[in-house]
Protein backbone atom coordinates (compact mmCIF):
# COMPACT_ATOMS: atom_id res chain seq x y z
CA UNK A 1 0.00 0.00 0.00
CA UNK A 2 2.86 2.36 0.54
CA UNK A 3 3.62 4.17 -3.28
CA UNK A 4 6.10 5.64 -4.85
CA UNK A 5 6.25 8.95 -6.14
CA UNK A 6 7.95 10.15 -9.20
CA UNK A 7 8.16 14.05 -10.03
CA UNK A 8 9.58 15.34 -13.22
CA UNK A 9 10.54 18.66 -14.18
CA UNK A 10 7.60 20.11 -12.10
CA UNK A 11 6.97 24.12 -11.68
CA UNK A 12 4.76 25.73 -9.39
CA UNK A 13 3.43 29.27 -9.47
CA UNK A 14 1.23 31.66 -7.18
CA UNK A 15 -0.44 33.53 -10.07
CA UNK A 16 2.26 34.51 -12.19
CA UNK A 17 5.65 34.32 -9.11
CA UNK A 18 6.92 30.78 -10.07
CA UNK A 19 7.71 29.19 -6.77
CA UNK A 20 9.43 26.43 -7.91
CA UNK A 21 11.57 25.11 -10.78
CA UNK A 22 12.10 22.18 -12.49
CA UNK A 23 11.64 19.75 -10.18
CA UNK A 24 12.68 15.91 -10.80
CA UNK A 25 12.72 13.53 -7.93
CA UNK A 26 12.07 9.68 -6.98
CA UNK A 27 10.43 9.74 -3.88
CA UNK A 28 10.72 5.94 -2.47
CA UNK A 29 7.83 4.18 -1.06
CA UNK A 30 8.38 2.32 2.66
CA UNK A 31 11.27 5.22 3.46
CA UNK A 32 11.57 8.71 5.00
CA UNK A 33 12.23 12.03 2.89
CA UNK A 34 13.11 15.05 4.19
CA UNK A 35 12.91 18.25 2.72
CA UNK A 36 15.35 20.95 3.76
CA UNK A 37 16.43 24.22 3.07
CA UNK A 38 16.32 27.90 3.86
CA UNK A 39 13.21 30.02 4.42
CA UNK A 40 11.35 30.56 1.30
CA UNK A 41 12.60 27.95 -1.47
CA UNK A 42 9.15 26.26 -1.59
CA UNK A 43 9.11 22.97 0.14
CA UNK A 44 5.83 23.99 1.12
CA UNK A 45 4.71 24.61 -2.18
CA UNK A 46 5.94 21.53 -3.51
CA UNK A 47 4.94 19.29 -0.78
CA UNK A 48 1.41 20.72 -1.37
CA UNK A 49 1.98 19.48 -5.26
CA UNK A 50 1.98 15.66 -4.18
CA UNK A 51 -1.10 15.67 -3.27
CA UNK A 52 -2.97 18.63 -5.49
CA UNK A 53 -3.55 20.96 -2.59
CA UNK A 54 -1.84 23.58 -4.49
CA UNK A 55 -4.26 24.58 -6.69
CA UNK A 56 -6.65 25.02 -3.59
CA UNK A 57 -4.93 28.44 -3.44
CA UNK A 58 -6.79 31.03 -5.61
CA UNK A 59 -4.48 32.04 -8.81
CA UNK A 60 -2.17 28.92 -7.86
CA UNK A 61 -1.34 26.25 -10.74
CA UNK A 62 1.08 23.70 -11.66
CA UNK A 63 3.11 22.39 -14.67
CA UNK A 64 5.27 19.28 -14.93
CA UNK A 65 4.12 15.51 -13.93
CA UNK A 66 3.86 13.44 -10.68
CA UNK A 67 3.77 9.92 -11.13
CA UNK A 68 2.17 7.89 -7.83
CA UNK A 69 3.12 4.08 -8.76
CA UNK A 70 1.62 4.42 -12.32
CA UNK A 71 -1.31 7.10 -12.19
CA UNK A 72 -0.87 10.52 -13.17
CA UNK A 73 -1.70 12.60 -10.25
CA UNK A 74 -2.72 15.46 -12.57
CA UNK A 75 -4.27 13.54 -15.63
CA UNK A 76 -7.13 15.10 -17.33
CA UNK A 77 -9.37 11.86 -15.26
CA UNK A 78 -8.08 12.11 -12.24
CA UNK A 79 -10.15 13.94 -9.65
CA UNK A 80 -8.33 16.06 -6.87
CA UNK A 81 -10.29 14.70 -4.19
CA UNK A 82 -9.46 10.93 -4.70
CA UNK A 83 -5.45 12.35 -5.12
CA UNK A 84 -6.00 13.82 -1.44
CA UNK A 85 -7.54 10.59 -0.28
CA UNK A 86 -4.59 8.55 -1.32
CA UNK A 87 -1.91 11.22 -0.23
CA UNK A 88 -2.41 12.21 3.62
CA UNK A 89 -1.24 15.40 4.92
CA UNK A 90 -0.57 17.02 7.99
CA UNK A 91 0.25 20.44 8.27
CA UNK A 92 2.55 22.77 10.28
CA UNK A 93 0.07 23.81 13.02
CA UNK A 94 -2.19 21.45 14.45
CA UNK A 95 -5.69 21.96 13.09
CA UNK A 96 -8.21 19.48 14.79
CA UNK A 97 -11.88 20.16 13.98
CA UNK A 98 -12.59 22.71 17.21
CA UNK A 99 -16.31 21.24 16.72
CA UNK A 100 -15.66 17.99 17.02
CA UNK A 101 -15.40 15.12 19.73
CA UNK A 102 -11.52 13.67 19.81
CA UNK A 103 -13.50 10.65 18.27
CA UNK A 104 -15.50 12.45 15.85
CA UNK A 105 -11.68 13.85 14.75
CA UNK A 106 -9.80 10.59 13.89
CA UNK A 107 -13.56 9.05 12.34
CA UNK A 108 -14.16 12.17 9.94
CA UNK A 109 -12.05 10.93 6.87
CA UNK A 110 -13.86 7.43 7.43
CA UNK A 111 -17.28 9.11 7.24
CA UNK A 112 -16.60 11.06 4.20
CA UNK A 113 -15.93 7.81 2.41
CA UNK A 114 -19.30 6.67 3.60
CA UNK A 115 -18.95 2.88 3.67
CA UNK A 116 -18.01 2.24 7.16
CA UNK A 117 -19.94 0.42 9.40
CA UNK A 118 -20.11 1.64 13.31
CA UNK A 119 -18.02 -0.92 15.09
CA UNK A 120 -15.82 -0.80 12.11
CA UNK A 121 -15.11 2.89 12.69
CA UNK A 122 -14.80 2.18 16.30
CA UNK A 123 -11.96 -0.13 15.60
CA UNK A 124 -9.75 2.31 13.21
CA UNK A 125 -10.55 5.01 15.32
CA UNK A 126 -8.14 2.99 17.88
CA UNK A 127 -6.08 1.33 15.84
CA UNK A 128 -5.04 5.08 14.29
CA UNK A 129 -4.78 6.67 17.88
CA UNK A 130 -2.62 3.23 18.87
CA UNK A 131 -0.41 3.89 15.88
CA UNK A 132 -0.36 7.53 16.60
CA UNK A 133 0.87 7.01 20.22
CA UNK A 134 -2.09 8.80 21.49
CA UNK A 135 -4.45 6.04 22.57
CA UNK A 136 -3.36 5.61 25.91
CA UNK A 137 -3.66 9.59 26.80
CA UNK A 138 -7.20 9.76 25.52
CA UNK A 139 -8.91 6.94 25.34
CA UNK A 140 -11.00 8.01 28.55
CA UNK A 141 -12.04 10.90 26.73
CA UNK A 142 -12.93 10.08 23.24
CA UNK A 143 -16.13 12.01 23.74
CA UNK A 144 -14.40 15.63 24.49
CA UNK A 145 -13.25 18.38 22.20
CA UNK A 146 -10.11 17.75 20.09
CA UNK A 147 -9.28 21.46 21.04
CA UNK A 148 -9.05 20.75 24.70
CA UNK A 149 -5.69 18.68 23.97
CA UNK A 150 -2.23 19.85 24.30
CA UNK A 151 -0.23 21.15 21.21
CA UNK A 152 1.70 17.81 21.09
CA UNK A 153 -1.55 15.68 21.52
CA UNK A 154 -3.23 17.78 18.82
CA UNK A 155 -0.44 17.36 16.23
CA UNK A 156 -1.08 13.42 16.91
CA UNK A 157 -4.45 13.34 16.69
CA UNK A 158 -4.31 15.36 13.54
CA UNK A 159 -1.65 12.31 12.37
CA UNK A 160 -4.16 9.67 13.84
CA UNK A 161 -6.71 11.83 11.62
CA UNK A 162 -4.68 11.05 8.47
CA UNK A 163 -4.04 7.77 8.81
CA UNK A 164 -7.48 6.48 9.37
CA UNK A 165 -8.38 6.73 6.04
CA UNK A 166 -5.32 4.80 5.18
CA UNK A 167 -3.30 6.15 2.73
CA UNK A 168 -0.79 5.40 0.84
CA UNK A 169 1.79 8.86 1.34
CA UNK A 170 2.03 10.38 4.08
CA UNK A 171 2.84 14.48 3.97
CA UNK A 172 4.12 16.62 7.30
CA UNK A 173 4.53 19.70 6.57
CA UNK A 174 6.98 20.79 9.76
CA UNK A 175 4.73 18.60 11.86
CA UNK A 176 7.00 19.33 15.29
CA UNK A 177 7.99 23.03 14.83
CA UNK A 178 4.70 24.24 17.35
CA UNK A 179 5.93 21.12 19.90
CA UNK A 180 8.18 20.83 23.09
CA UNK A 181 11.39 18.41 22.70
CA UNK A 182 9.20 15.46 24.32
CA UNK A 183 6.52 16.09 21.59
CA UNK A 184 8.60 15.74 19.01
CA UNK A 185 10.43 12.68 20.37
CA UNK A 186 6.95 11.30 20.17
CA UNK A 187 6.30 12.26 16.67
CA UNK A 188 9.78 11.30 15.64
CA UNK A 189 9.05 7.83 17.00
CA UNK A 190 5.96 7.63 15.19
CA UNK A 191 7.34 7.99 12.26
CA UNK A 192 10.42 5.69 12.55
CA UNK A 193 7.18 3.22 13.19
CA UNK A 194 4.52 4.74 10.13
CA UNK A 195 7.24 3.96 7.32
CA UNK A 196 7.08 0.47 7.54
CA UNK A 197 3.31 1.08 6.33
CA UNK A 198 3.72 4.16 4.26
CA UNK A 199 5.80 6.48 1.97
CA UNK A 200 6.27 9.51 4.28
CA UNK A 201 7.92 12.89 3.09
CA UNK A 202 8.43 15.55 6.22
CA UNK A 203 9.82 19.05 5.45
CA UNK A 204 11.86 20.02 8.68
CA UNK A 205 14.07 23.16 9.64
CA UNK A 206 15.39 21.00 12.33
CA UNK A 207 19.12 19.32 10.93
CA UNK A 208 19.11 16.78 13.41
CA UNK A 209 15.94 15.67 13.27
CA UNK A 210 16.18 15.14 9.28
CA UNK A 211 19.14 13.08 10.21
CA UNK A 212 17.07 11.16 12.61
CA UNK A 213 14.32 10.58 11.18
CA UNK A 214 14.89 10.13 7.59
CA UNK A 215 16.23 7.64 4.88
CA UNK A 216 16.72 10.04 1.81
CA UNK A 217 17.01 13.87 2.27
CA UNK A 218 16.14 16.84 -0.56
CA UNK A 219 18.52 20.00 -0.63
CA UNK A 220 16.23 22.86 -2.09
CA UNK A 221 17.46 26.50 -2.36
CA UNK A 222 16.79 29.33 -4.20
CA UNK A 223 19.14 31.54 -6.35
CA UNK A 224 17.98 34.93 -4.66
CA UNK A 225 14.84 37.21 -3.80
CA UNK A 226 11.80 36.43 -6.15
CA UNK A 227 13.83 33.38 -8.07
CA UNK A 228 11.91 30.06 -8.33
CA UNK A 229 13.09 27.47 -5.62
CA UNK A 230 15.02 24.68 -7.42
CA UNK A 231 16.09 21.14 -5.82
CA UNK A 232 19.91 21.18 -4.80
CA UNK A 233 20.64 17.37 -4.54
CA UNK A 234 19.21 14.67 -3.13
CA UNK A 235 20.81 11.31 -1.97
CA UNK A 236 20.66 9.09 1.31
CA UNK A 237 20.51 11.04 4.25
CA UNK A 238 23.68 9.77 5.57
CA UNK A 239 25.61 11.08 2.34
CA UNK A 240 23.96 14.26 2.63
CA UNK A 241 25.38 15.13 6.17
CA UNK A 242 28.61 13.66 5.95
CA UNK A 243 29.99 14.10 2.38
CA UNK A 244 27.55 16.43 -0.24
CA UNK A 245 27.98 16.77 -3.35
CA UNK A 246 27.33 20.59 -4.11
CA UNK A 247 29.00 23.17 -2.16
CA UNK A 248 25.71 24.54 -1.27
CA UNK A 249 24.92 21.79 0.71
CA UNK A 250 27.16 21.75 2.35
CA UNK A 251 27.58 25.90 3.58
CA UNK A 252 23.68 25.21 4.34
CA UNK A 253 23.56 22.12 6.59
CA UNK A 254 27.34 23.22 8.36
CA UNK A 255 25.30 26.34 9.39
CA UNK A 256 27.38 28.77 6.68
CA UNK A 257 24.85 29.59 4.90
CA UNK A 258 23.94 33.05 3.35
CA UNK B 1 18.79 70.71 29.62
CA UNK B 2 16.41 67.79 29.39
CA UNK B 3 16.05 65.42 33.06
CA UNK B 4 15.12 61.81 32.28
CA UNK B 5 12.03 61.06 32.22
CA UNK B 6 11.13 58.56 35.28
CA UNK B 7 8.80 56.34 35.57
CA UNK B 8 6.38 55.20 38.02
CA UNK B 9 6.39 51.53 38.02
CA UNK B 10 10.15 51.63 36.75
CA UNK B 11 9.23 50.43 33.04
CA UNK B 12 10.54 51.76 29.90
CA UNK B 13 9.69 56.11 29.83
CA UNK B 14 7.12 56.80 27.66
CA UNK B 15 7.00 59.80 25.37
CA UNK B 16 5.26 62.29 28.66
CA UNK B 17 5.81 62.36 32.45
CA UNK B 18 3.35 59.62 33.94
CA UNK B 19 1.48 62.48 36.04
CA UNK B 20 -0.03 63.86 32.36
CA UNK B 21 -1.35 60.94 31.78
CA UNK B 22 -3.48 60.29 34.82
CA UNK B 23 -4.73 63.79 34.71
CA UNK B 24 -6.21 63.19 31.20
CA UNK B 25 -7.34 60.38 32.31
CA UNK B 26 -10.05 62.17 34.61
CA UNK B 27 -11.96 63.95 32.66
CA UNK B 28 -12.16 61.24 29.96
CA UNK B 29 -13.10 58.98 32.94
CA UNK B 30 -16.09 61.09 33.70
CA UNK B 31 -17.35 61.57 30.13
CA UNK B 32 -17.44 58.01 29.69
CA UNK B 33 -18.92 57.15 33.22
CA UNK B 34 -21.03 60.24 32.23
CA UNK B 35 -22.15 58.84 29.23
CA UNK B 36 -23.10 55.50 30.25
CA UNK B 37 -24.93 56.59 33.18
CA UNK B 38 -27.01 58.75 31.16
CA UNK B 39 -27.74 55.97 28.81
CA UNK B 40 -29.21 53.92 31.39
CA UNK B 41 -30.72 56.85 32.70
CA UNK B 42 -32.70 57.35 29.76
CA UNK B 43 -33.65 54.09 29.01
CA UNK B 44 -35.19 53.99 32.74
CA UNK B 45 -37.23 57.05 32.16
CA UNK B 46 -38.42 55.10 28.83
CA UNK B 47 -39.49 52.53 30.50
CA UNK B 48 -41.39 54.34 33.79
CA UNK B 49 -42.99 56.67 30.99
CA UNK B 50 -44.55 53.35 29.26
CA UNK B 51 -45.62 51.56 32.27
CA UNK B 52 -47.43 54.45 33.84
CA UNK B 53 -48.88 55.34 30.50
CA UNK B 54 -49.93 50.98 30.31
CA UNK B 55 -51.10 50.58 34.21
CA UNK B 56 -54.27 52.80 33.59
CA UNK B 57 -55.34 51.40 30.90
CA UNK B 58 -54.15 47.63 32.05
CA UNK B 59 -56.69 48.85 35.20
CA UNK B 60 -59.63 49.49 33.57
CA UNK B 61 -59.48 46.77 31.53
CA UNK B 62 -62.24 44.48 32.33
CA UNK B 63 -60.61 41.39 30.81
CA UNK B 64 -57.56 39.45 31.21
CA UNK B 65 -54.85 41.36 29.40
CA UNK B 66 -52.90 37.87 28.92
CA UNK B 67 -54.97 35.29 27.86
CA UNK B 68 -58.02 37.92 25.89
CA UNK B 69 -58.21 37.60 22.74
CA UNK B 70 -60.67 40.31 21.44
CA UNK B 71 -59.31 43.98 21.16
CA UNK B 72 -61.57 46.55 21.84
CA UNK B 73 -60.07 48.98 24.23
CA UNK B 74 -61.67 52.53 23.51
CA UNK B 75 -64.89 51.20 23.92
CA UNK B 76 -66.71 52.78 26.85
CA UNK B 77 -66.17 49.28 28.73
CA UNK B 78 -62.67 48.26 27.15
CA UNK B 79 -61.70 44.94 26.86
CA UNK B 80 -58.85 43.66 25.35
CA UNK B 81 -55.81 41.15 25.68
CA UNK B 82 -52.50 40.40 24.01
CA UNK B 83 -53.39 36.49 23.30
CA UNK B 84 -53.85 36.52 19.59
CA UNK B 85 -51.35 39.47 18.75
CA UNK B 86 -48.97 37.87 20.49
CA UNK B 87 -49.57 34.16 18.66
CA UNK B 88 -49.60 36.50 15.79
CA UNK B 89 -46.73 37.46 16.13
CA UNK B 90 -44.67 34.58 17.13
CA UNK B 91 -46.32 32.49 14.25
CA UNK B 92 -45.62 34.74 11.02
CA UNK B 93 -42.30 35.44 12.43
CA UNK B 94 -41.10 32.06 13.02
CA UNK B 95 -42.81 31.13 9.61
CA UNK B 96 -40.97 33.91 8.09
CA UNK B 97 -37.70 32.41 9.37
CA UNK B 98 -38.39 29.38 8.74
CA UNK B 99 -38.41 30.48 5.05
CA UNK B 100 -35.86 32.48 4.85
CA UNK B 101 -32.80 30.74 6.80
CA UNK B 102 -32.34 28.11 4.67
CA UNK B 103 -32.50 30.70 1.21
CA UNK B 104 -30.13 32.75 3.78
CA UNK B 105 -27.86 30.40 4.29
CA UNK B 106 -27.61 29.13 0.77
CA UNK B 107 -26.96 32.58 -0.78
CA UNK B 108 -24.50 33.36 2.07
CA UNK B 109 -22.21 29.84 1.45
CA UNK B 110 -22.71 30.79 -2.00
CA UNK B 111 -21.43 34.17 -2.08
CA UNK B 112 -18.47 33.18 0.11
CA UNK B 113 -17.31 29.89 -1.41
CA UNK B 114 -18.55 29.42 -5.02
CA UNK B 115 -19.01 32.05 -6.68
CA UNK B 116 -15.72 33.44 -8.45
CA UNK B 117 -14.83 36.47 -6.66
CA UNK B 118 -15.74 39.40 -9.03
CA UNK B 119 -19.40 38.01 -8.85
CA UNK B 120 -18.79 37.51 -4.99
CA UNK B 121 -18.25 40.90 -4.69
CA UNK B 122 -21.08 42.33 -6.95
CA UNK B 123 -23.73 39.72 -5.24
CA UNK B 124 -22.08 40.78 -1.18
CA UNK B 125 -22.89 44.55 -2.40
CA UNK B 126 -26.80 43.62 -3.80
CA UNK B 127 -27.11 42.04 -0.70
CA UNK B 128 -26.16 44.85 1.29
CA UNK B 129 -28.19 47.03 -0.59
CA UNK B 130 -31.07 44.75 -0.08
CA UNK B 131 -30.83 45.35 3.45
CA UNK B 132 -30.83 48.94 3.56
CA UNK B 133 -34.21 49.29 1.57
CA UNK B 134 -36.93 50.57 3.63
CA UNK B 135 -39.56 48.23 5.20
CA UNK B 136 -42.49 50.31 3.99
CA UNK B 137 -41.07 49.10 -0.12
CA UNK B 138 -41.37 45.79 0.93
CA UNK B 139 -44.88 46.57 2.45
CA UNK B 140 -45.66 48.61 -0.56
CA UNK B 141 -44.86 45.50 -2.93
CA UNK B 142 -47.07 42.59 -1.15
CA UNK B 143 -50.03 44.71 -0.85
CA UNK B 144 -49.73 45.83 -4.82
CA UNK B 145 -48.08 42.42 -5.84
CA UNK B 146 -47.74 39.78 -3.22
CA UNK B 147 -51.61 39.87 -1.88
CA UNK B 148 -53.17 39.03 -5.39
CA UNK B 149 -50.21 36.89 -6.81
CA UNK B 150 -50.81 34.40 -3.75
CA UNK B 151 -54.56 34.09 -4.27
CA UNK B 152 -52.99 30.91 -6.77
CA UNK B 153 -50.07 29.60 -4.73
CA UNK B 154 -52.58 29.34 -1.31
CA UNK B 155 -55.44 27.52 -3.41
CA UNK B 156 -53.22 25.29 -4.71
CA UNK B 157 -51.38 24.64 -1.40
CA UNK B 158 -54.90 24.56 0.22
CA UNK B 159 -55.85 21.75 -2.28
CA UNK B 160 -52.90 19.66 -2.17
CA UNK B 161 -51.66 19.74 1.35
CA UNK B 162 -54.57 20.85 2.82
CA UNK B 163 -54.43 17.74 5.70
CA UNK B 164 -51.77 20.24 7.19
CA UNK B 165 -52.82 22.18 9.58
CA UNK B 166 -51.19 25.47 8.43
CA UNK B 167 -52.61 25.35 5.42
CA UNK B 168 -56.10 24.03 6.53
CA UNK B 169 -59.69 25.79 5.99
CA UNK B 170 -62.39 26.30 4.08
CA UNK B 171 -61.49 29.82 2.03
CA UNK B 172 -58.31 30.89 1.03
CA UNK B 173 -57.24 34.87 1.09
CA UNK B 174 -54.20 36.70 -0.43
CA UNK B 175 -54.43 39.03 2.35
CA UNK B 176 -53.17 35.82 5.05
CA UNK B 177 -50.82 35.61 7.48
CA UNK B 178 -48.85 33.54 5.25
CA UNK B 179 -48.27 36.36 2.98
CA UNK B 180 -47.50 38.21 5.23
CA UNK B 181 -44.74 36.10 6.48
CA UNK B 182 -43.65 35.93 2.83
CA UNK B 183 -42.60 39.61 2.59
CA UNK B 184 -41.33 39.30 6.38
CA UNK B 185 -39.20 36.56 5.37
CA UNK B 186 -37.91 38.34 2.25
CA UNK B 187 -37.33 41.79 4.34
CA UNK B 188 -34.86 39.97 6.78
CA UNK B 189 -33.18 37.35 3.98
CA UNK B 190 -30.80 39.91 3.00
CA UNK B 191 -29.63 40.92 6.68
CA UNK B 192 -29.34 37.21 7.85
CA UNK B 193 -27.75 36.36 4.29
CA UNK B 194 -25.10 39.37 5.05
CA UNK B 195 -24.42 38.06 8.52
CA UNK B 196 -24.08 34.65 7.81
CA UNK B 197 -21.56 35.21 4.61
CA UNK B 198 -18.87 37.26 6.91
CA UNK B 199 -19.15 34.42 9.46
CA UNK B 200 -18.23 31.90 6.67
CA UNK B 201 -15.76 34.37 4.74
CA UNK B 202 -14.02 34.01 8.49
CA UNK B 203 -13.62 30.26 8.80
CA UNK B 204 -10.32 29.60 8.79
CA UNK B 205 -8.38 28.35 6.10
CA UNK B 206 -6.56 25.39 7.96
CA UNK B 207 -9.37 24.07 9.03
CA UNK B 208 -10.65 24.45 5.22
CA UNK B 209 -7.58 22.45 4.29
CA UNK B 210 -8.11 20.13 6.86
CA UNK B 211 -10.85 18.90 5.36
CA UNK B 212 -9.68 19.16 2.00
CA UNK B 213 -6.42 17.19 2.67
CA UNK B 214 -8.75 14.03 4.22
CA UNK B 215 -10.46 14.18 0.57
CA UNK B 216 -13.43 16.33 1.29
CA UNK B 217 -15.31 17.35 -1.85
CA UNK B 218 -16.44 21.44 -1.35
CA UNK B 219 -19.74 20.31 -0.18
CA UNK B 220 -18.21 18.30 2.44
CA UNK B 221 -15.10 20.68 3.04
CA UNK B 222 -18.37 23.15 3.79
CA UNK B 223 -20.05 20.57 6.38
CA UNK B 224 -16.95 19.98 8.19
CA UNK B 225 -15.09 22.97 8.51
CA UNK B 226 -17.51 26.08 7.57
CA UNK B 227 -20.63 25.46 8.87
CA UNK B 228 -19.80 24.52 12.47
CA UNK B 229 -17.80 26.88 12.99
CA UNK B 230 -20.38 29.59 11.77
CA UNK B 231 -22.66 28.20 13.69
CA UNK B 232 -22.60 30.27 16.78
CA UNK B 233 -22.66 33.59 14.13
CA UNK B 234 -25.94 31.74 11.82
CA UNK B 235 -27.91 31.44 15.12
CA UNK B 236 -26.87 35.35 15.86
CA UNK B 237 -27.92 36.21 12.56
CA UNK B 238 -31.24 34.24 12.62
CA UNK B 239 -32.04 35.77 15.97
CA UNK B 240 -31.57 39.13 14.99
CA UNK B 241 -33.69 38.79 11.57
CA UNK B 242 -36.71 37.02 13.97
CA UNK B 243 -35.89 40.12 15.92
CA UNK B 244 -36.86 42.16 12.90
CA UNK B 245 -39.48 40.33 12.26
CA UNK B 246 -41.44 40.55 15.61
CA UNK B 247 -40.64 43.70 15.76
CA UNK B 248 -41.83 44.85 11.95
CA UNK B 249 -44.73 47.10 11.89
CA UNK B 250 -46.01 49.14 8.30
CA UNK B 251 -45.16 46.44 6.19
CA UNK B 252 -47.30 44.13 7.86
CA UNK B 253 -50.12 46.47 8.85
CA UNK B 254 -50.66 46.68 5.02
CA UNK B 255 -50.86 43.16 4.58
CA UNK B 256 -51.99 41.58 7.47
CA UNK B 257 -56.01 40.43 7.25
CA UNK B 258 -55.89 42.52 11.39
CA UNK B 259 -58.64 40.12 12.72
CA UNK B 260 -58.28 39.44 16.78
CA UNK B 261 -58.44 35.33 16.10
CA UNK B 262 -56.34 32.13 17.08
CA UNK B 263 -55.81 30.39 13.98
CA UNK B 264 -53.17 27.73 12.96
CA UNK B 265 -54.80 28.62 9.33
CA UNK B 266 -51.91 30.76 7.67
CA UNK B 267 -53.95 31.12 4.27
CA UNK B 268 -57.40 32.39 6.11
CA UNK B 269 -58.20 35.93 5.90
CA UNK B 270 -57.38 35.92 10.19
CA UNK B 271 -54.40 37.13 11.98
CA UNK B 272 -52.56 40.03 13.52
CA UNK B 273 -49.44 41.09 14.87
CA UNK B 274 -48.38 43.42 17.53
CA UNK B 275 -46.73 45.74 15.78
CA UNK B 276 -49.14 45.91 13.35
CA UNK B 277 -52.23 46.64 15.53
CA UNK B 278 -50.26 49.60 17.29
CA UNK B 279 -49.81 51.07 13.79
CA UNK B 280 -53.17 50.51 12.49
CA UNK B 281 -54.76 51.36 15.78
CA UNK B 282 -52.77 54.43 17.63
CA UNK B 283 -54.15 57.11 15.55
CA UNK B 284 -57.71 56.96 16.57
CA UNK B 285 -56.96 55.24 20.10
CA UNK B 286 -58.37 57.15 23.18
CA UNK B 287 -55.75 57.50 26.20
CA UNK B 288 -57.31 53.90 27.15
CA UNK B 289 -56.27 52.55 23.72
CA UNK B 290 -52.90 54.61 23.65
CA UNK B 291 -52.09 52.83 27.06
CA UNK B 292 -53.14 49.25 25.57
CA UNK B 293 -51.13 49.34 22.82
CA UNK B 294 -48.64 50.81 25.13
CA UNK B 295 -48.71 47.17 26.78
CA UNK B 296 -48.86 45.58 24.04
CA UNK B 297 -45.72 46.72 23.01
CA UNK B 298 -44.21 45.90 26.68
CA UNK B 299 -45.17 42.26 26.07
CA UNK B 300 -43.38 42.76 22.27
CA UNK B 301 -40.21 43.76 23.73
CA UNK B 302 -40.82 40.67 26.43
CA UNK B 303 -41.10 38.13 23.94
CA UNK B 304 -38.00 39.38 22.05
CA UNK B 305 -36.25 39.27 24.97
CA UNK B 306 -37.05 35.75 25.32
CA UNK B 307 -36.14 34.67 22.16
CA UNK B 308 -32.69 36.73 22.17
CA UNK B 309 -32.25 35.04 25.80
CA UNK B 310 -33.01 31.56 24.23
CA UNK B 311 -30.83 31.99 21.35
CA UNK B 312 -27.63 32.80 23.85
CA UNK B 313 -27.95 29.80 26.12
CA UNK B 314 -28.19 27.65 22.82
CA UNK B 315 -24.55 29.30 21.62
CA UNK B 316 -23.02 28.87 25.29
CA UNK B 317 -23.91 25.46 25.27
CA UNK B 318 -21.71 24.69 22.32
CA UNK B 319 -19.14 27.26 23.85
CA UNK B 320 -16.83 24.14 24.92
CA UNK B 321 -16.37 22.66 21.33
CA UNK B 322 -16.47 26.00 19.86
CA UNK B 323 -13.19 27.46 21.13
CA UNK B 324 -11.31 28.15 17.46
CA UNK B 325 -8.84 25.75 16.68
CA UNK B 326 -5.18 27.27 17.23
N1 LIG C 1 -0.40 31.49 -0.59
C1 LIG C 1 0.63 32.05 -1.26
N2 LIG C 1 0.39 33.03 -2.15
C2 LIG C 1 1.41 33.60 -2.83
N3 LIG C 1 2.70 33.26 -2.70
C3 LIG C 1 3.01 32.29 -1.83
C4 LIG C 1 1.99 31.63 -1.06
N4 LIG C 1 2.57 30.71 -0.27
C5 LIG C 1 3.90 30.79 -0.53
N5 LIG C 1 4.16 31.73 -1.47
C6 LIG C 1 5.48 32.06 -1.99
O1 LIG C 1 6.08 30.91 -2.56
C7 LIG C 1 7.43 30.84 -2.19
C8 LIG C 1 7.73 29.52 -1.52
O2 LIG C 1 7.01 29.47 -0.30
P1 LIG C 1 6.93 28.17 0.59
O3 LIG C 1 5.90 28.41 1.63
O4 LIG C 1 6.74 26.99 -0.28
O5 LIG C 1 8.38 28.14 1.25
P2 LIG C 1 8.96 27.16 2.33
O6 LIG C 1 10.20 26.58 1.77
O7 LIG C 1 7.94 26.22 2.80
O8 LIG C 1 9.35 28.16 3.48
P3 LIG C 1 9.32 27.92 5.07
O9 LIG C 1 10.51 27.09 5.37
O10 LIG C 1 9.45 29.28 5.63
O11 LIG C 1 8.04 27.26 5.41
C9 LIG C 1 7.73 32.05 -1.34
O12 LIG C 1 8.33 33.03 -2.15
C10 LIG C 1 6.39 32.52 -0.88
O13 LIG C 1 6.37 33.92 -0.76
MG1 LIG D 1 6.84 25.94 4.65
Amino acid sequence: MAKQIEVSDLDAYYGSHKAIEGITMTIEPRSVTAFIGPSGCGKSTFLRTLNRMHEVIPGARVEGKILLEDQDLYGSDIDPVSVRRTVGMVFQRPNPFPTMSIFDNVAAGLRLNGRVTKSETQGIVESSLKDANLWNEVKDRLNKPGAGLSGGQQQRLCIARAIAVNPSVLLMDEPCSALDPISTLAIEDLISKLKNDYTIVIVTHNMQQAARVSDRTAFFNLAGQGQPGKLVEMDDTSKIFTNPTQKATEDYITGRFG
Amino acid sequence: MVTPLRTREGGPATGRPAFRRSRGEGPFRFATTGAGILLLAIMAAIAVFLIVKAVPALQANTSHFLTEKIWTPNSTKPVFGIAALAFGTVISSFLALIMALPVAIGVALFISHYAPRRLAGVLGYVIDLLAAVPSVVYGLWGVIFLIPFMKGPSTFLNTYFGWIPLFAGDAVYGKSILTGSIVLGIMILPIIAAISREVFLQAPTSLEEASLALGATRWEMIRMSVLPFGRPGVISAAMLGLGRAMGETIAVALIFPATFDITFKVLSANGNSIAANIANGFGEATPIGQGALIASGLVLFVITLVVNTAARLIIARRKEYSRAAA
